[in-house]
């Protein structure tokens, strides 16, 4: 139950530290700190990261998905094929899913043309894809539950009854 | 010549938060856990509800009670949730916020010269509204040391016997405290050998954290004496729409809507539309909302305890109710604090008898605004204290 709790607390916030944890549960400050442990050791946590809004920054970057179909023979599945696809990089994200497709990949690079020489020359001639089809992320409006934007501005008064 | 205000209205004193609001606009980084509203948006679901009937054109009044479909659904939730039984025909009124219901119960009920006793600190409407309506004020303060619950002992000493009606709140706006079934029981007991009428505002009684809201009016003996008080501005995030009920025998009821159907005809139509959908499909969003004040209380509690200020376990609402380092004045604390570290809270004596030399802090605000507005009261109580 606490390893629920404290999980849910890291996928609101990451940066909680783990007295805060503490304050906002019934948890000690070093019981948190071993869910946590336990946690990660379970493989659990795979990892910490921030949400990043691109469009506030001036550099570029650029972030396409990319569906992919592939043939499957007597040696090769789904697994090796995704082994060989996760190494790069530049594959952020990969998942197997149901419907018309088969792989869908996230892929970031500096440029357009990166991301498209990445494909092109490290994706396509897997001998197992028989089909890319690429989109590239105009506007990012919400990412880890984060919503982008403006965000809603609190009209409250400062003061209530 | 000036127009001539009535003796009445010049009684009630101004607010004593508005010299606050000034001080709060002289700074851009105020982080203010003054307000005592949610912060968080109605759920979407009714929101949509309130469109779709805008666009369907549904902006007529309605019934004066409300409609009739509203009606019948507060009476299964309050049945529900409550353990309250009442016939959406006769003994349940809709209005313009819990905050209508109120005045209109004490113009329906007092006369002049009559005493209501209100248990403090409380909502700051309620004395006004006593005086508005011809009514003398009796305060029947509350205590630290009670965990500001209210005992038979204090309306006792307060001399509520000889009063004629008794307002309550609870779970309690400053405070944060509760009251259990067992502890209502002697007030209720109380009522019945003095034959008060109680008024009892249940506004917060969605957010009750570990454990479930009694309300007085199921106690033996009670329903028959008692209107209750409830609405969808807190536990739906639904201030602005303004819709709030109360809940009584028929006559109590239909003197009050004598009264509400020669002023304000009928509660805000949109927002009873807005309300038959939350009460249809957002009772979820209410678990979802209660659990994050619940971790927030948590936090708030945590970090006052350990800056060093006593402050008693709050387990409703959405306040706590710190007391001020000794030595100080709320109102200086709550003065000094927002001109120098910029986070708004409210004197305690606002809110009437026994709220003195106490702080009420709203954590109706985010947990990142939270911990910034924490650390900021650590540092002027490390500065000063």
């Amino acid at each position: 139950m606490s390893e629920r709790e404290v999980l849910e607390l890291l996928r609101e916030n990451a940066r909680y530290s783990t007295a805060d944890i503490a304050r906002m549960t019934d948890l000690e400050e070093d019981e948190v700190a071993a869910v946590i442990d336990d946690l990660e050791a379970a493989g659990v946590v795979r990892g910490y990261q921030a949400v990043v809004d691109w469009d506030e920054l001036e550099t570029e970057r650029v972030r396409a998905e990319v569906e992919l179909n592939v043939r499957l023979d007597r040696e090769t599945g789904y697994d090796d094929i995704a082994e060989r696809l996760a190494r790069f990089p530049e594959v952020k994200a990969l998942r197997l899913v149901s419907g018309d497709y088969d792989f869908d990949m996230e892929v970031e690079g500096d440029s357009i043309r990166e991301v498209s020489q990445f494909i092109s020359e490290q994706v396509a001639p897997v001998p197992e894809i028989t089909q890319t089809v690429t989109h590239y992320v105009m506007t990012s409006y919400k990412e880890h539950g984060i919503e982008f934007g403006d965000g809603e501005d609190d009209d409250r008064l400062s003061f209530s009854p | 010549m000036p127009i001539e205000l009535s003796d009445r209205v010049q009684t009630v004193p101004p607010s004593g938060i508005r010299r606050f609001f000034e001080i709060a606009e002289e700074r851009d980084d105020v982080i203010s856990l003054g307000v005592g509203e949610p912060d968080f948006a109605t759920p979407w679901a009714a929101r949509d509800a309130a469109i779709a009937s805008l666009e369907a054109g549904k902006t007529s009044y309605t019934a004066n009670r409300g409609k009739r479909e509203l009606r019948e659904k507060i009476s299964d939730y309050v049945a529900d949730r409550f353990e309250l039984g009442y016939d959406p025909a006769e003994e349940i009124i809709t209005t313009a916020g819990a905050s209508e219901a109120v005045d209109l119960a004490f113009r329906a009920l007092v006369d002049p010269g009559d005493t209501v006793a209100i248990a403090q600190p409380s909502y700051i409407s309620y004395e006004p509204g006593v005086i508005f309506a011809g009514g003398e004020v009796l305060s029947v303060p509350t205590r630290e040391a009670d965990e500001f619950k209210l005992t038979a002992e204090g309306l006792d000493v307060a001399g509520a016997a000889d009063a004629d009606l008794l307002v309550l709140c609870y779970p309690n706006n400053p405070t944060g405290a509760i009251m259990s079934e067992a502890e209502l029981e002697p007030i209720a007991e109380f009522a019945r050998e003095h034959d008060l009428t109680v008024l009892s505002d249940e506004i917060y009684a969605e957010l009750t954290y570990d454990g479930e809201h009694t309300s007085i009016a199921t106690l033996e003996g009670m329903r028959e004496r008692t209107i209750v008080f409830n609405g969808f501005s807190k536990a739906h995030a639904m201030t602005g729409l303004r819709l709030g009920y109360a809940l009584g025998p028929s006559a109590a009821i239909n003197a009050m809507n004598k009264i509400h159907q020669y002023t304000m005809l009928s509660a805000p139509t949109t927002a009873q539309h807005a309300a038959i959908e939350a009460l249809d499909s957002c009772a979820n969003d209410v678990v979802e909302m209660v659990d994050q004040y619940d971790r927030r209380r948590q936090f708030v509690l945590s970090r006052f305890r350990e800056i060093g200020l006593d402050v008693f376990e709050a387990e409703g609402a959405f306040y706590c109710f710190p007391e001020v380092p000794e030595g100080w004045t709320a109102e200086e604390f709550a003065e000094d604090v927002l001109r120098e570290q910029g986070v708004a809270v409210v004197p305690g004596d606002v809110f009437g008898a026994g709220g003195e030399g106490h702080l009420r802090v709203s954590y109706a605000t985010g947990l990142g605004d939270l911990r910034k507005a924490l650390n900021r009261i650590e540092a002027f109580v490390d500065e000063h204290v």
